[in-house]
């Protein structure tokens, strides 16, 4: 039998490294001593985030359906994750189904803000938890429109670490980085980064007063992540949102058509 | 801080598997955990006696496998070994990396009884 997927093939599989560490197959590493239990050996070969990928996998079967395109947003606390999503659904709405998933450790605030947009939305309440998981965003869709074509927006714990390695069923995760933080925050935080394919450069009405480079941010981005797209823009004035808008229509589209 | 969720999320894996492969005690885990991949090794061994707690796993070992980071350069046309995102071509220094391994978080093997 394969000893690497189960299958009862002998089929070869393809490795480009090689493994420097022993595999300690079928013999446990204590000498057996009468009187003790017996222990066994058995082989997993499981992914440690298997469970988060069956409900994420769900949950994008379900967009996939619905022909729904959901983003999920992350970024550090106060890139102006909310403001950027207020300014984007009240655009959208009356021209495109729009949901919003709110999450964070606490309050129901953000979720009290899209709703004053009359656009639906539902908070998640992490307690001590640092990321939204799979399970959490399913359950959240039930209390949710069906968002037909749709774009469903999720917004993630403020966190730059944690949420990376979370998938939610998402068809991108965008990353919002504000001209108030470093500009190094793509090397400081690679992960995050690697993880997404569109990095937002919000607040960029403050740039003549900080020391905010976007062209070094966009490369220590691509330093990390080649092929991320970038948008600068500004919550507040309103500089660069059509750019983002017009994404944003053109993956809903997409979404469409394919479902 | 969420290698707290991943180890609860191993312990659920433990218990699916102890019923399906008919096993009640889990006496050492060993991982297989790659450079890439968003998880702290020290965190998993730190937290996982706490998330074992009251468990099948309780007082198991936790041995993890550390895999280096691989990608396929594209200036060299050439796989190279590296150690994070962000970190260039140890050849040629060119961040054009496409990754090929390293990602991974795996549950192995099992010593149980």
């Amino acid at each position: 039998m394969c000893g690497v997927c189960g299958c009862g093939d002998n089929h070869v599989h393809e490795h480009d490294h090689d493994h420097d560490h022993a595999h300690g197959h079928g013999h446990p590493e204590h000498a057996h001593a009468p009187g003790l239990t017996p222990t066994r050996m058995v082989q997993v070969e499981q992914d440690i985030m298997a469970a988060n990928q069956r409900y994420a996998d769900a949950n994008r079967r379900l967009f996939a359906q619905r022909g729904i395109f959901a983003v999920n947003l992350v970024s550090s606390p106060g890139s102006g994750k909310t403001s950027l999503l207020v300014k984007t659904v009240e655009a959208l709405k009356g021209e495109i189904p729009v949901a919003v998933i709110e999450g964070d450790q606490q309050t129901g605030l953000d979720a009290e803000r899209i709703k004053a947009t009359g656009v639906p939305a539902w908070q998640i309440n992490t307690g001590k938890g640092c990321h939204l998981d799979a399970h959490g965003v399913g359950h959240a869709l039930e209390h949710l429109p069906e968002l037909q074509g749709g774009i469903l927006f999720i917004e993630n714990v403020g966190n730059l670490v944690c949420p990376a390695g979370f998938d939610l069923g998402e068809a991108h995760k965008v990353v919002v980085l504000s001209t108030t933080e470093g500009e190094d925050k793509p090397l400081k935080y690679p992960d995050m980064f690697y993880a997404s394919d569109l990095m937002l450069l919000n607040k960029s009405d403050l740039l003549p007063y900080v020391d905010f480079s976007v062209e070094k941010a966009e490369a220590f981005a691509r330093q990390v992540h080649p092929s991320i797209k970038s948008i600068t823009l500004s919550a507040r004035t309103g500089e660069g949102m059509e750019t983002w808008l017009a994404w944003l229509r053109a993956a809903a589209a997409l979404a469409r058509i394919a479902a | 801080m969420h290698e707290m969720a991943l180890c609860e999320g191993l312990v659920q894996s433990l218990e699916a598997q102890a019923a399906a492969q008919d096993f009640t005690k889990v006496h050492k885990v060993w991982l297989e955990i790659g450079a890439l991949a968003t998880v702290e090794p020290e965190a998993m061994r730190f937290n996982f006696p706490i998330v074992a707690q009251g468990t099948l796993a309780e007082g198991a070992g936790l041995e993890i496998l550390c895999v280096d980071g691989h990608a396929w350069c594209m200036q060299c046309s050439a796989p190279v070994a590296i150690k994070a995102h962000g970190e260039g071509c140890p050849v040629c220094g060119s961040f054009q990396l496409q990754v090929r391994d390293g990602q991974q978080m795996r549950i192995k093997q099992l010593e149980v009884s």
